[in-house]
């Protein structure tokens, strides 16, 4: 299933530092489960000992990671243990950070995302990427908002309405701006606008979606649509969501990350099936975590 | 109960929301406040000097002191000035100012917009480093040296530019030249005064690109945005107003500015709509060219034309905010 041999290079990045990851050290425990009730399309993307740096301090260390297409997998740990560096190496938005190293390798079908060569606009339109905090276009409308991906990247598609009122369905905010679709994007709540980022995410067709703590900053009623959202998206997509929230992990996904960090390099304690994790992991830390006694 | 109390009793009357300020904070809104007086006083002080000096002038010649071009002391055998034949007419030198002044917005803008995104968005951070300062210093250069270089270097250059200019475009009214001299024409003028309105519409541009919320752009890039397309949708949006009061600033300079157009143009008393050719001249460097030999009437007369000049760089400001303020919303 994981076909790590072809690639064995961790210098990618223009500034990696020499680290030679010792490859797929965890990724043996996660490949066991098999994918609850939705049907598990193969791996749509794979972490191979991936390492970050922030200038000369390493910030996450050694991850590896197999996300199966059509399951929603939760990264969960305290704050500062590297959830949202590790995702934001996924799409290779780390590198927008001055400073900023990696080694290792990211895998989507199989291919390096860090390759020499890859056009990294074409890496980001199949890895969409939801923000902590709401973040639509305040120039664009609403539509304009939703199809603003086709323009940026410049692709083309015969029928815009449909893709729009496509969109927003699967975003779950159709029915809410039907009516108003030349209303600015920043006129919505906080919640709506949240949504219309996913829409936007979804409009280009990406096949794995970045989630990082994409509630955080809404009310609960919110947070429940996007969850909902979550749901209807996942047996189309892969979804990686990090999130503070441990009730939201098991609501939301099929497997649970618990990563950690212990003042050094955040790591990867334990993956597994969500179930599992919060009711019988395996490691002790995972455990005081999930029941709430740190962190 | 709660209901009937609801509906009898009426909404009582708005509190004053006050507060007690300490005295150090009484003090420090006096030092604050007076030192923005300050400026607003001494400008108001500059304004009625010139209005109280120019008053007569302004009076005797009427609106004819905007429109009518011609500038001449006749003084009779007395050596008292004769009224009658004595015509001040500042219409070819405002004409000047504002042709001037648009070239060089013309040609400044775009070379100033593109090198703060340079600076922002594509700089190796030491060249950034460098770059900023260099520009910073060129703000700071005196005008004079601006005047002789470009007497002196960029009119050579220029003269062939000009010369292409008619060549291809002199179907353009503007720029349309008969006789085929180049030389101390607006154009030049105007090309010295883009290159001491860069590093102002530069350094303003380059510091509202460099506000734009980090997660717009970041938005932009997560949906597979190239830096250009980011750039066309979320810099620039946001960036907008900044560039168009920076220009305005830029603008304001290039109205005022003296010495370095007094090297480089012809004064000369004809209102010239063509841009190549070597006539014109601006308000300021006027006034510099008539202060040295001017009797106490004409002295007069330059003052009324440094308070007009005062006015339209007024109006053109006023423009500007109103621009700014109308384009200002969108985008933010």
């Amino acid at each position: 299933m994981t076909t790590s041999e072809n690639q064995k290079d961790p210098e990618k990045n223009m500034q990696t530092p020499s680290v030679v990851s010792s490859l797929g050290s965890v990724a043996k425990t996660q490949s066991a489960p098999k994918s609850p009730g939705s049907q598990a399309l193969g791996v749509g993307l794979e972490a191979r000992g991936v390492h970050a740096w922030f200038g000369d301090r390493l910030v996450l260390e050694d991850m590896s990671l197999d996300f199966w297409s059509g399951t929603v997998t939760a990264l969960i740990g305290p704050s500062g243990c590297g959830k949202s560096t590790f995702i934001r190496t996924l799409n290779r938005m780390h590198e927008f950070i001055p400073g900023a190293a990696m080694a290792g390798s990211v895998l989507l079908n199989g291919q390096d995302v860090y390759a020499p060569g890859t056009d990294v606009t074409k890496i980001r339109l199949k890895i969409g990427m939801v923000f902590q905090k709401p973040n639509p276009f305040p120039s664009m409308t609403i539509s304009e908002n939703v199809l603003a991906g086709l323009k940026l990247a410049q692709i083309k598609v015969e029928n815009k309405d449909d893709l729009l009122q496509e969109c927003l369905e699967r975003a779950g905010l159709w029915n809410e701006v039907k009516d108003r679709l030349g209303a600015y994007g920043g006129s919505l709540s906080g919640g709506q606008q949240q949504r219309l980022c996913i829409a936007r995410s979804l409009a280009v067709r990406p096949e794995v979606l970045l989630m990082d703590e994409p509630c955080s900053a809404l009310d609960p009623g919110s947070t429940l649509k996007i969850e909902e959202t979550i749901s209807h998206l996942s047996s189309t997509m892969t979804i990686i969501i990090v999130t503070h929230n441990m009730q939201q992990a098991a609501r939301v996904s099929d497997y649970t990350a618990f990563f950690l960090s212990d003042g050094g390099p955040g790591k990867m304690v334990e993956v597994g099936p969500t179930g599992e994790i919060f009711s019988r992991p395996k490691d002790k830390r995972t455990e005081n975590y999930v029941t709430g006694r740190f962190g | 109960m709660s209901q009937d109390l609801l509906s009898a009793v009426a909404p009582p009357a708005k509190r004053e929301i006050t507060t007690k300020p300490r005295f150090s904070d009484k003090v420090f809104r006096g030092v604050v406040t007076s030192g923005a007086l300050s400026s607003l006083f001494i400008l108001s002080l500059i304004f009625l000097f010139l209005a109280f000096q120019g008053f007569s002038v302004l009076r005797t010649e009427g609106f004819s002191f905007i429109t009518t071009s011609s500038w001449q002391v006749v003084l009779d055998d007395a050596g008292n000035i004769d009224p009658t034949a004595t015509v001040f007419g500042l219409g070819a030198m405002l004409v000047g100012t504002m042709l001037c002044a648009f070239i060089a917005i013309i040609v400044a803008v775009p070379i100033s917009v593109l090198s703060a995104l340079y600076l922002n968005f594509y700089a190796p951070a030491f060249l950034k480093k460098i770059m900023v300062a260099v520009v910073d210093l060129m703000a700071a250069f005196p005008s004079i040296l601006f005047g002789l270089w470009g007497f002196f270097i960029l009119m050579p250059s220029a003269e062939y530019w000009a010369k292409l200019l008619h060549h291809y475009l002199g179907f353009i009214p503007v720029f349309q030249l008969d006789p085929l001299v180049f030389t101390r024409s607006p154009f030049v003028a105007g090309l010295v005064l883009a290159i001491m309105v860069i590093p102002i519409v530069t350094s303003v541009s380059r510091e509202v690109f460099s506000q734009t919320p980090l997660d717009r752009i970041q938005a932009a890039y997560a949906l597979g945005a190239t830096r250009w397309s980011m750039i066309r949708a979320v810099v620039l949006p946001y960036g907008r107003s900044g560039i168009v009061g920076g220009a305005m600033l830029g603008l304001g300079r290039a109205m005022g500015e003296t010495v370095a157009v007094y090297t480089v143009l012809n004064v000369v008393y004809q209102v010239n709509w063509h841009v190549l050719l070597g006539a014109g001249g601006n308000v300021a460097s006027m006034i510099l060219l008539k202060f040295g030999e001017a009797g106490p009437q004409e002295i007069k007369a330059l003052m009324a034309a440094g308070l007009i000049l005062f006015l339209m760089t007024l109006v053109v400001n006023s423009i500007a905010d109103f621009i700014v303020a109308r384009s200002g919303g969108k985008g933010r």
